[in-house]
């Protein structure tokens, strides 16, 4: 049976991890993701985990020592927020590269500058090719089950990848909601211990981690790298399933809300699309046939899927919630591109960039873009194709 | 389990290559000639040589084989050429091999 319980983002995964109860937890603080490892040492305080809780020196640290636990056969998680991501970049391609499947939770947060603690995705999309799964949630219920299935993907031994759980900093990370919790135990059997066929403390087995790669083996290295993260996709789904059956709630790589006859659509990510989903309720009402495509696992990227889900539109929006100062789109619109290339027909497509640093996407900025989507399938025209929403302007 | 160190060769397919290019064994350095990267040699004058034996322990890469309580010729496929032997012999019986 599940249990409705009242929590915010930070406090469902701390809550999952507890679940879960992992070998190893390094933590090092930073807004908006300290209420993870704060929550989780009451947990251990209490006696309720029986995880070793190492207070390390910083984020290179915390996920240097996830990695030491998991090269060691542990199931070892961590989390962090923005500038603390940034600062574990070098780490996170050791930990992809090694097969290590460290889960590390982000409470998405704005990168400097200005200095900000509100959020948007500079910090994880800047980490979009350190080989982590990443999967974004829309709100702390699916923050809660993405977690649950986050350890099952990432050990499964057609993937051994690392991989990201992102939550929106603040929005989802400090806002409650009611969401369903499951029993300890149901989550316990679902999510199942780790048993990994080799590691450093395997007595009998000597292991060697982390080799170095002349030139003669890197690009082999990387190439197998690559299968891995394109194994993910079926793992994903199949966790995703068997998630359903034991729990009930459905997940995919993307969520399509109101596609099937939908000539104008947004593609958008976490809590965003909560609120764009709202506008595209409205928008129906007065008959205007609207959707839009949640991407919920950005990598591996579900290409063919949003390819698949947008190719009858007639105009889509990409909104961007990170600047990647390419000076010609954000990295979700370049992708979405890239993926739409080889469709016969393909949809007029726009970038928008929004919400950065915490700037507010209301139902009104929602309808606003819906608007200019009208408008191009109407005319034909996309008009400038990178823009910026919600700025002052003069 | 993926193929031992010593079935690991510049000719396998990235099919064939470890999860995480793991190593599942251990002292495969053996296997390994990494004498290779030295760019200079030190030579053993053997008539010089007290056997007192200092030499061998402070080889960072045991490539100063000893056996029977003796030390041996270096071990040149597995030497770096750091030159610490030849600072810590006593009777400069070792020296940088004149490079032709």
């Amino acid at each position: 049976m599940s249990i409705r319980e009242r929590l915010s983002g930070n406090e469902a995964i701390a809550t999952a991890m507890r679940q879960i109860n992992p070998d190893v937890f390094a933590m090092f603080p930073i807004t908006p993701s300290t209420e993870i490892p704060q929550y989780f040492a009451q947990y251990v305080a209490d006696g309720k985990v029986d995880t070793e809780f190492i207070c390390v020196e910083s984020e290179h640290s915390s996920l240097s020592a996830c990695l030491g636990a998991e090269a060691a056969g542990c199931r070892a998680v961590t989390a962090t927020s923005s500038a603390g991501l940034s600062f574990m970049n070098e780490v996170l391609y050791v930990a992809a590269s090694s097969r290590l499947p460290v889960v590390l939770a982000v409470a998405c947060r704005a990168l400097t500058g200005p200095i900000n603690i509100n959020h948007d995705y500079s910090d994880s999309m800047a980490e979009r090719d350190s080989g982590f799964i990443q999967i974004y949630a829309e709100n702390n219920q699916e923050v809660y089950d993405n977690y649950l299935q986050a350890h099952r993907i990432a050990e499964h031994p057609d993937v051994r990848l690392p991989l990201m759980i992102c939550e929106d900093g603040f929005i989802t990370s400090h806002a409650i909601e009611n969401i369903e919790l499951e029993e300890d135990e149901t989550v316990k059997k679902f999510v199942g211990e780790y048993h990994p066929e080799n590691y450093l403390l395997k007595e009998e087995n000597p292991l060697a981690v982390g080799p170095y790669g002349i030139s003669a083996y890197y690009m082999e290295a990387r190439v197998a790298q690559a299968h891995a993260m394109m194994n993910a996709k079926k793992v994903i789904l199949d966790v995703a399933a068997d998630f359903e059956k034991t729990f009930g709630r459905k997940y995919g790589l993307i969520e399509e809300y109101r596609m099937d006859d939908a000539e104008i659509a947004m593609v958008i990510m976490g809590s965003s699309a909560g609120t764009a989903k709202a506008c595209v309720d409205m928008l129906r009402k007065n008959g205007v046939k609207a959707g839009l495509v949640k991407v919920r696992v950005f990598r591996p990227f579900p290409g063919e899927e949003i390819a698949k889900a947008i190719a009858n539109c007639k105009a889509v929006a990409v909104m961007d919630k990170s600047e990647g100062f390419s000076a010609c789109g954000g990295p979700l619109y370049a992708e979405t591109c890239g993926a739409c290339y080889n469709l016969k027909n393909r949809p007029l497509m726009v970038d928008i960039v929004f919400g950065l640093g915490g700037r507010d996407f209301t139902v009104d900025s929602a309808k606003t873009v819906f608007d200019r989507l009208a408008t191009i399938a109407e005319t034909g025209e996309t008009g400038e194709i990178y823009t910026h929403m919600g700025q002052r302007e003069r | 389990m993926g193929l031992k160190a010593e079935e690991i060769n510049e000719h396998i397919a990235w099919q064939d290559v470890t999860v995480g290019c793991e190593i599942y064994e251990a002292g495969t350095s053996r296997l390994t000639k990494t004498g290779e990267w030295r760019s200079k040699t030190p030579e053993w004058i053997k008539e010089k040589c007290k056997q007192c034996l200092l030499c061998a322990p402070f080889c960072p890469d045991a490539s100063i084989p000893v056996s029977d309580g003796k030390r041996d010729e270096f071990d040149y496929e597995h030497c770096k050429g750091c030159g610490i032997c030849i600072k810590a012999c006593p009777f400069q019986a070792i020296r940088w091999k004149e490079e032709g």
